[in-house]
């Protein structure tokens, strides 16, 4: 021990603290095993508990009534988000990466704020303006309009949460690409439609399919907003990660984690989707460098 | 792409008509805003009452359950959430849809029978195998080898219940000496081992993790709690002075009337004291009024001197001023010596 640490005291200059073998393997398996306690066993044990009792019973409470509506809702309410905030995100940086007005940077940083504000504010901030005595709710109500406890305020605050994922991941794209190509289409008499369909378009294409697998994600898994906005009524605004909860505090754990398993399967997906993604992205960029050096 | 575009917006219609709203086939609708643990009881009582009101009137109804903590439920519906009727498990949740919602007159409580409280429960305990403590009354408790597991008062309707049920003990067997009455609170208090933020976590925390020996808790729960784990590893002791427990039931005025549906919701409310109701609430270990299934339950529910709350504290509102609020009673008695 005394010799080895003399040892790599002399050799201070050359090596670095993990080229020790010793400290290399120790840094590795505790690396291991935290992933193995955080992250990996927590997955097991989730979808374990969610067929602890068999297939059939799996089965029975994956067919559930409620916890097919549960899903239904969860996935339509995914598939608004997605395009809403597809065409918001790609708006939004085409805006500050293509121009310059007074306010840009302030729009950049507001970009930001439904990360920065935990859900459940985002969702009683909604409740507060939209709800019968809010500001705009108390006004629709006049037309017999309600947007909260029901599945357009559940799309509304799913929107809030998850609208920085595909902006956040275009800017910085868009800002490194610059504008080059456009301005020449844009001289070679090209229509603006046509410049973002031929040339924009092409260039984030990863980017873009990034931010909504990430989108998505989130839009799937929302609890804390969805959940003040919801009302929690079975059938009606329930949505899957609501559904997990109800089911525990119901003692049905094991349909509660047959639920969460499917959100878990979901995560999975989304994760394998967002590794290949990001595989291709890479590509991308080693191309444009290659390009830029050329 | 023009009939990809196609395909996308039917389906989104598609699944918007079959999943947004619900797929009700029945003749009527009702909504009902309830606690979070009341489910089961509710679903089975909506079959029982669907099958009552058809015989009645040869209308089916279709009854959509809302569940979460009952002062979250209160908040909704003042926002907006358009229940028909509430069944909550705390009186003041639903004081406030008049105070602050303006969407119930204020003597809601004197519409039903009972205080509108169609069922009550009361505090009890429950304690391992054998009652090896030997607990059989609120003095049991402040012996020094016994731990106690409870919800936090301060977060949670049920802890409260259960400091307010402790309160009354100490009134009934001290008189007027607040010393002594303070001495015992404070004592009950310095047992508890774990204050968990809520019933469901008090009793996790009694059962899976095994920690106390002794868990304060509805008897209602209690008494499930035992049905749920049959092998006899757990046993129920009622203590013989209690607090009263109202479950309390009203229609909302306002939304009734936008959705039509006085007369249901006041139906269903209503049918809640028949006899054959009774009888399904008390297989959900809920004491009922009605007396012959008293009668017929009384080896359950053995006889407690059941103290109302405004015995113990005047009113609720008192309750929280005296006792919950910051820097009240509770936080004195905390204090460590």
């Amino acid at each position: 021990m005394a010799s080895n640490r003399a040892r790599s005291t002399r050799s201070l200059q050359h090596r670095r603290v993990g080229d020790s073998p010793a400290i290399k393997w120790l840094l590795i398996g505790i690396a291991i095993a935290v992933t193995t306690g955080l992250l990996i066993m927590p997955l097991v044990v989730i979808f374990t508990e969610a067929l602890s009792s068999g297939w059939s019973t799996f089965a029975d409470n994956l067919l559930d009534q409620y916890t097919l509506h549960a899903i239904g809702l969860t996935l339509f309410v995914a598939a608004l988000t997605v395009p809403l905030n597809l065409v918001f995100g790609v708006a939004l940086a085409w805006l500050v990466t293509r121009f310059r007005f007074p306010g840009r940077k302030l729009l950049i940083t507001l970009i930001d704020i439904p990360f920065a504000v935990s859900p459940v504010v985002a969702g009683l901030l909604y409740l507060l303006l939209y709800g019968r005595n809010g500001w705009i709710g108390n006004w629709l109500a006049d037309y017999d309009i309600q947007l909260m406890f029901s599945w357009p305020g559940i799309v509304m605050v799913t929107v809030f949460v998850t609208c920085p994922f595909v902006a956040r991941e275009l800017i910085p794209l868009m800002q490194q690409q610059g504008s080059e190509e456009e301005e020449a289409g844009v001289v070679l008499g090209a229509s603006g439609w046509r410049i973002f369909r031929t040339i924009t378009l092409p260039n984030i294409k990863w980017a873009l399919i990034y931010g909504v697998v990430l989108t998505n994600a989130r839009a799937v898994g929302e609890f804390g907003a969805v959940s003040v906005v919801a009302g929690n009524i079975r059938g009606q605004t329930n949505t899957l990660p609501l559904h997990v909860e109800l089911l525990y505090q119901d003692y049905n754990v094991v349909g509660a984690f047959t639920s969460a398993s499917l959100l878990a399967g979901i995560a999975v997906f989304t994760l394998a989707a967002k590794g290949f993604v990001e595989w291709r992205q890479a590509r991308t960029v080693i191309r444009l460098q290659a390009q830029e050096t050329v | 792409m023009q009939r990809k575009l196609k395909g996308l917006v039917t389906g989104l219609a598609l699944s918007a008509s079959l999943f947004a709203p619900a797929a009700v086939s029945a003749d009527r609708e009702l909504l009902n805003s309830s606690y979070d643990v009341a489910r089961e009881l509710f679903a089975a009582y909506n079959v029982h009452f669907n099958e009552y009101w058809k015989e009645k009137t040869g209308d089916s109804v279709e009854v959509s359950q809302s569940h979460a903590g009952s002062s979250k439920q209160a908040q909704s519906i003042i926002q907006g959430l358009k229940a028909d009727v509430v069944t909550f498990n705390q009186v003041t949740d639903i004081d406030i849809l008049h105070t602050r919602g303006n969407l119930i007159p204020e003597n809601w409580a004197e519409r039903l029978p009972n205080n509108s409280s169609p069922y009550y429960s009361t505090m009890a305990f429950l304690v391992r195998k054998g009652n090896p403590k030997n607990i059989q009354n609120w003095d049991d408790l402040i012996k020094e080898d016994v731990a106690l597991v409870m919800p936090n008062p301060k977060t949670s309707g049920n802890g409260r219940y259960t400091y307010l049920a402790a309160l009354g003990y100490a009134q009934d067997s001290f008189g007027g000496d607040q010393q002594k009455i303070d001495a015992f609170l404070r004592d009950f208090l310095g047992q508890v081992k774990v204050f968990d933020s809520g019933g469901r976590g008090a009793t996790t925390t009694f059962i899976e993790r095994e920690i106390g020996d002794v868990l304060l808790t509805f008897e209602s729960e209690v008494l499930n709690l035992v049905d749920r784990y049959d092998n006899g590893e757990y046993e129920v002791v009622t203590p013989k002075v209690s607090f009263l427990a109202e479950f309390p039931v009203t229609w909302i005025d306002e939304y009734v009337k936008q959705n039509g549906t006085e007369d249901l919701a006041k139906a269903y409310l209503e049918h809640l004291y028949s006899e054959d109701a009774q009888r399904l609430l008390a297989g959900f270990h809920y004491r009922v009024h009605n007396d012959t299934v008293k009668k017929e339950t009384s080896d359950r529910f053995p006889d407690v001197k059941l103290m109302s709350i405004d015995a113990i504290a005047g009113n609720w509102e008192n309750a929280t001023e005296e006792h919950f609020a910051s820097g009240g009673k509770l936080d004195q008695l905390q204090r460590r010596k």
